[in-house]
């Protein structure tokens, strides 16, 4: 086993390489020429990528002075009208054995998470950006080539569904306000009821009301979701936070993320706004390049390649 | 990333924050149930990190959790 692997930070569109029709020839030959077993129709395309590669990194490959994890330099890997955004990390730590270790420090995930925050962040100022799923490690750059081959169509889709548009993280709260004030209980009228029973009686509408109070924040959070559903072009839900997790101590009835044009923000903020207030309180967080909207599940689909 | 109006730089205002003071459980809320999930052919990925016993289990398995119920779009409420 090698000392380093190649960790993958995000792919994007290669915007230097004419990406959109630049891949044509090469599907024709690939699908219809019947090349023989190691024939690789891309050569042509590495051909141009090298020569392009002394005029330094095109529009959207801006990852000259970028770094990333353990503070080690970024590069791209230029291939099938993509760009891989990786850099080396050391096996001892990102090896499976040392890594089952490190995820229990929670400072380690810390540095690992910003400094790959901080990659698809410089990325996704710069063009449309898929992120890919933390500490995902390839033993070699011809492991990534060959992704980038396999599933040249299903990045190209993503792609293009998340150019221009960003995440926003909406969470809603159910705030813990005191419920309205207990029934009232006659202080004077003593001989009605004993104080046990007079506690349990407004101990049992006070649980009522803050079920209440609970439900009407559950409902309300369903509308805020489809209400921000409708302004954006997508929609998803995270799990709630737990309390010792978001910080608060209220109770998070919606952890939201929604792609959105920027030229709807407005409405979106206004959409949003009509929903703080009467018991739910609403945080929003981003622009987020578009993380909750990439989840596309590559697996080890061997299908002949024929996608 | 431009945002248009007052309206979308208040938004913008509000929301965005340095990357550095972003919270790490809403950055791992992506960074774990989002993003390309790449498997096979690899050194490994989070994926494959059995992650009961890691003491951050309540953020990451909880992230986890949501991720693996497919059609996570509706968790069950608390």
């Amino acid at each position: 086993m090698s000392e380093y692997g190649i960790y993958l930070y995000a792919v994007t569109p290669d915007v230097s390489g004419n990406a959109t029709a630049g891949t044509t020839p090469d599907e024709a030959t690939g699908t219809t020429a019947g090349a023989g077993p190691g024939t690789r129709p891309e050569r042509a395309a590495d051909v141009s990528r090298d020569t392009r590669r002394g005029t330094g990194p095109g529009p959207g490959g801006g990852t000259a002075r970028l770094h990333g994890v353990l503070g080690g330099p970024v590069r791209p890997i230029r291939h099938a009208g993509l760009v891989a955004h990786v850099g080396e990390v050391p096996l001892d730590q990102f090896g499976e054995g040392p890594l089952r270790r490190l995820l229990e420090d929670l400072d380690w995930v810390e540095g690992v998470a910003r400094a790959h925050h901080h990659v698809v962040e410089a990325l996704a100022a710069a063009g449309p950006v898929a992120p890919v799923r933390l500490v995902t490690v390839y033993t070699g750059e011809d492991q990534i080539r060959d992704l980038l081959d396999r599933r040249r169509d299903d990045f190209a889709d993503l792609l293009a569904r998340v150019a221009g548009r960003h995440e926003w993280g909406v969470k809603a709260y159910v705030t813990r306000a005191a419920p309205p004030a207990p029934p009232a209980v006659p202080a004077s009228g003593r001989g009605s009821a004993s104080p046990g029973t007079a506690y349990l009686q407004r101990r049992k509408a006070s649980l009522r009301s803050r079920e209440d109070v609970w439900r009407a924040a559950a409902e309300r959070a369903e509308r805020l979701h489809a209400a921000l559903g409708e302004i954006a072009v997508a929609g998803r839900r995270h799990r709630p936070q737990d309390p010792q997790l978001s910080g608060r101590s209220d109770v998070m009835v919606l952890n939201g993320a929604y792609l959105v044009d920027p030229d709807r923000d407005g409405e979106f903020a206004a959409a949003l706004d009509a929903f703080r207030g009467e018991g739910m309180d609403v945080e929003l967080t981003g622009p987020w390049a578009p993380y909750s909207f990439t989840s596309l599940d590559l697996g080890s689909d061997r299908g002949g390649g024929t996608r | 990333m431009t945002i248009d109006g007052s309206r979308g730089r208040a938004l913008a205002a509000e929301g965005r924050l340095p990357a550095e003071r972003v919270a790490l459980v809403d950055l791992l809320d992506r960074l774990l149930a989002g993003g390309v999930v790449v498997t096979g052919e690899l050194v490994l990925s989070i994926a494959d990190i059995e992650l009961v016993r890691i003491s951050l289990r309540a953020l990451l398995a909880s992230v986890r959790d949501a991720d693996e119920e497919e059609g996570d779009d509706e968790p069950s409420w608390p």
